[in-house]
């Protein structure tokens, strides 16, 4: 057997296990997934009724909204605070780390133990926060079981969980502005905030690109929050009313407790295609050059 | 002048930063104090618990499988981060260091599952689960993830940077392939599979999504599970105090390991994120 022929079978008895844990662990089940999404719900051929049901399913409009509420609030907002803190932590001579650390510890604790101590913090009778906006003499609020207010509770615990991420991948983009760039801004006798927005911003551009992605991405796929800061206790996941409902509880709740399994991935589908725009989005913006 | 100047500007960063700090952790600092108070000392406001009651944390390993659960957690997250590190780096190391028919395809194949929400992806796994009969295990909470696209992605660009002639030699010393990439390229790419083992295991600490489907039993159970379906309901009514309790217990030993590896973690995860 020739060399090469020896090293191509090396390889794929290196790769067999993994390209059949791909097939049948991540793309049978997308082509499963669609194809449920075309099926009745208690047997039969295609069928094109879980989409049109969808189309009309106020439900399901409420919750793609909620999700674009929660994009567009969540990602600016964790990205500006996170950009703050960096530019802030960068100019201090001491204590960096300890901030650094401190900033950060929300992102890498669990999102459903976080939920509940919000959620603790939200109650409008034990909570702490009505407690605190009374000293201020601001009547008591319900958060959480306030429509109106709900899903603003629910984006300021995701943007207080995530700001730290944003945060240390400012912190990278911003030792990799070339130093002599500031020194020459320095000479120029440029102030501070010319200096920001003339040299620092536009180049932390691939920064700001990866961090809108993956935020849009995640915040897309918002459940656990929600799930848990809403669910329980009488009251069903996305509720009051559902205000805080996004797509992916929609379906959870379609596909675990009503079982309609087939709709369920018909929603799964919208957010799949939702998801690989942004990607394609990405893709493109990330492939343009950005000029140091 | 110039100097005190400077230093009256770094005085009030540092007050700001101390804002946001006290902010930041003050849920932290809430729910530990929470959890020493007694169900009625909710209801008189105050900081600090009336007197330290522990009648929690006796609720919480008496009257409930929370021990269990932390087990199930550590078990499933050791084991998939154990899976992904082998699987991941042997397939980066093969898609990166062999040329043969099929590689580009293959690379390509497995990138564009990263494009698949995991959100689509729990309803058929559910439903195949249940045909072979291993939902509500422990392999079947674990088996989605033993092998990861973005990990095999980072995994290659690492293995990319590795110079063939360190290769070729181990081969003309007569080692095996196998050999090669478990002796030679993986101790090059240290720093890289820590930081992949780092977001791998706190992923999976943390998931929530498919564990909160697959289990149904209360021992099999995974920690955000078992707090979130105790929180929602089979504890009765909301405890307060115990589930403060139990998310101190599953927050703050993640803090001290946080703590102990904080350097490696931040360099960890600021190298996968840029990466990605």
């Amino acid at each position: 057997m020739s060399l090469k022929a020896r090293r191509t079978m090396i390889a794929y008895s290196f790769l067999t296990i993994p390209l059949l844990f791909f097939l049948c662990i991540r793309i049978f089940p997308t082509v499963y997934a669609f194809s449920m999404s075309f099926s009745p719900q208690y047997g039969g051929s295609f069928t094109l009724e879980n989409y049109v049901k969808l189309w009309h399913d106020q439900v399901f409009w409420k919750s793609v909204w909620n999700t674009c509420k929660y994009v567009f609030i969540t990602v600016p907002v964790q990205m500006a605070i996170g950009l703050l803190i960096a530019i802030a932590i960068e100019r201090v001579r001491h204590f960096r780390w300890i901030y650094r650390m401190i900033y950060f510890l929300p992102y890498i604790t669990s999102i459903v133990a976080v939920s509940w101590v919000w959620r603790l913090m939200f109650d409008p009778n034990v909570g702490f926060l009505n407690e605190f906006i009374g000293w201020f003499g601001i009547p008591p609020q319900n958060w959480l079981s306030d429509p109106k207010e709900s899903l603003f509770c629910v984006c300021t615990v995701m943007i207080w969980q995530s700001m730290g991420f944003s945060m240390l991948i400012f912190m990278a983009g911003l030792k990799a502005v070339p130093k002599q760039y500031i020194e020459a801004a320095q000479m120029d006798g440029a102030g501070t905030w010319k200096w920001f927005w003339k040299i620092t911003f536009p180049l932390l551009n691939p920064t700001i690109v990866f961090l809108a992605v993956t935020g849009v991405i995640q915040s897309l796929q918002t459940f656990t929050q929600i799930q848990n800061l809403t669910a329980g206790s009488g009251s069903s996941a996305g509720g009051p009313l559902n205000s805080t409902i996004s797509i992916v509880v929609y379906m959870y709740k379609n596909a675990f407790q009503d079982f309609n399994m087939q709709y369920a991935s018909a929603v799964a589908v919208v957010l799949f295609i939702i998801i690989l725009l942004v990607t394609l989005l990405q893709l493109k913006i990330l492939n343009r050059n950005f000029d140091y | 002048m110039k100097k005190r100047r400077i230093k009256g500007s770094e005085l009030i960063i540092h007050l700001c930063l101390f804002a946001g700090v006290t902010i930041v952790a003050f849920p932290f600092l809430w729910m530990i104090l929470s959890s020493f108070k007694s169900l009625s000392d909710f209801y008189s406001f105050s900081f600090f618990p009336h007197e330290i009651d522990l009648s929690a944390y006796k609720y919480i390993f008496h009257e409930t499988g929370f021990l269990t659960w932390y087990m199930n957690s550590i078990i499933i997250a050791a084991v998939v981060t154990l899976s992904c590190l082998i699987f991941n780096s042997l397939i980066g190391y093969t898609l990166a260091k062999y040329k043969f028919p099929g590689v580009k395809v293959i690379f390509i194949l497995i990138l564009s599952t990263l494009m698949i929400p995991t959100e689509m992806l729990v309803i058929p796994w559910y439903v195949m689960g249940s045909k072979v009969n291993i939902i509500d295990s422990y392999s079947g909470i674990m088996f989605p993830g033993l092998i990861e696209a973005f990990g095999v992605f980072l995994m290659r660009q690492f293995m990319l940077g590795i110079p063939d002639d360190l290769l070729d030699a181990a081969r003309i010393d007569g080692m095996s392939e196998f050999k090669i990439w478990w002796r030679v390229a993986i101790p090059q790419v240290k720093p890289a599979l820590s930081a992949l083992g780092i977001i791998t295991f706190l992923g999976n600490w943390n998931a929530y999504l498919w564990p909160v489907i697959a289990v149904s039993s209360d021992n099999m159970r995974t920690l955000p599970v078992g707090i979130s379906l105790f929180a929602t309901g089979d504890g009765g009514g909301i405890q307060w105090n115990t589930i403060m309790g139990m998310s101190t217990l599953a927050v703050v030993p993640m803090m001290v390991v946080f703590l102990i590896f904080q350097r490696r973690i931040v360099e960890g995860i600021s190298l996968t994120g840029v990466k990605g």
